[in-house]
């Protein structure tokens, strides 16, 4: 498998996922909608809401995300460690080189998020950092 | 009836099957092109270092013009070298010439204290580390590409829309070991 059909499949099931959270939770207020005799309007109401945040998340998780968590941008002569093992990586990959940010928190963690490579962000806990090394 | 609309069919069917085979060989042919691309950057930025790395180890070690000289024509070797193989044959032996400068280098006490020398000595690593990375990716995109052209029905109809056999970026022995992926 190459990473060109990893990236397709990846994409597919982001999509599949998408309409699934739209589908289910319009579902389930329709059935509760019925039960309670509001007919159909309890599903509209939740078509719309679970559409707006379907598209909410796909175009500005990344930056809610990294909003909600306080994370800092880190350039090469901040972190030249980290931002190169980044930039190998991408490389490996054939991918543009994502912003990379780092949480100030003692738990290690990391995540990635962007819905396409151009608007990819990785970002590190301190916790993380201070915990791993380097390794062949 | 019936006898032509199945050879129209089958003739629409064989169009359709060379199409897709067609543009699959290209995409894959693409992708082998973009990757080089991608290690053709790394030694552009190794070659640019290198003159003032000469320029900066010359200034203390005045006596060892071998050594310069092999760093020079190895330079020189990869600006001039026509795809993959002459490529990294060129690139080895700057390695090698390397090796022997930084070792000379170990001589000179005050160049190795030479802020500029050291940060020379790290781009030049971290050059090295990415040229391995990017022929990670050749590799594995030329590997694709060299697999469709030769998979049956593919190799019946690859030579004959002009896709060749591309050559793969080699990695000397030694380095080799130090391409996995290291973090």
């Amino acid at each position: 498998m190459t990473i060109y059909s990893q990236i397709e499949s990846n994409k597919r099931r982001t999509w599949i996922i998408m309409a699934f959270f739209i589908v289910f939770v319009t579902a389930v207020s329709y059935v509760f909608g019925q039960a309670n005799g509001y007919g159909f309007s309890w599903a509209s109401i939740a078509l719309i809401i679970s559409g707006i945040m379907s598209l909410g998340s796909y175009y500005y998780a990344d930056k809610l995300v990294l909003l909600m968590s306080s994370a800092r941008v880190v350039s090469e002569k901040d972190n030249p460690e980290l931002y190169r093992i980044v930039e190998n990586l991408s490389i490996a990959a054939g991918l543009p080189m994502p912003k990379v940010y780092i949480i100030h928190d003692s738990q290690p963690n990391a995540f990635a998020t962007g819905r396409d490579p151009e608007h990819a962000v990785m970002a590190f806990t301190t916790g993380l950092l201070e915990r791993l090394e380097k390794q062949m | 009836m019936t006898p032509t609309l199945i050879i129209v069919g089958l003739i629409v069917l064989v169009v359709a099957f060379i199409w897709s085979l067609y543009n699959g060989l290209v995409t894959a042919k693409a992708r082998v092109d973009e990757s080089w691309s991608g290690i053709d950057v790394q030694l552009k930025r190794r070659t640019d270092l290198i003159p003032n790395l000469v320029e900066t180890v010359k200034g203390y070690a005045t006596h060892e013009k071998s050594v310069f000289e092999n760093v020079t024509k190895a330079r020189a070797a990869i600006m001039d070298a026509k795809g993959p193989v002459e490529a990294a044959e060129a690139n080895n032996m700057l390695t090698g010439a390397l090796k022997s400068l930084f070792a000379v280098a170990e001589n000179y006490p005050d160049l190795k204290a030479n802020q500029n020398f050291l940060q020379l000595q790290e781009q030049l690593g971290d050059t090295e580390d990415k040229i391995a990375y990017s022929r990670q990716f050749y590799n594995s995109n030329v590997l694709d590409y060299n697999v469709k052209t030769k998979m049956f029905p593919n190799v019946l109809l690859a030579g004959a829309f002009g896709f060749k056999e591309v050559e793969f970026f080699k990695a000397k022995e030694e380095e080799k070991q130090e391409v996995k992926v290291k973090f």
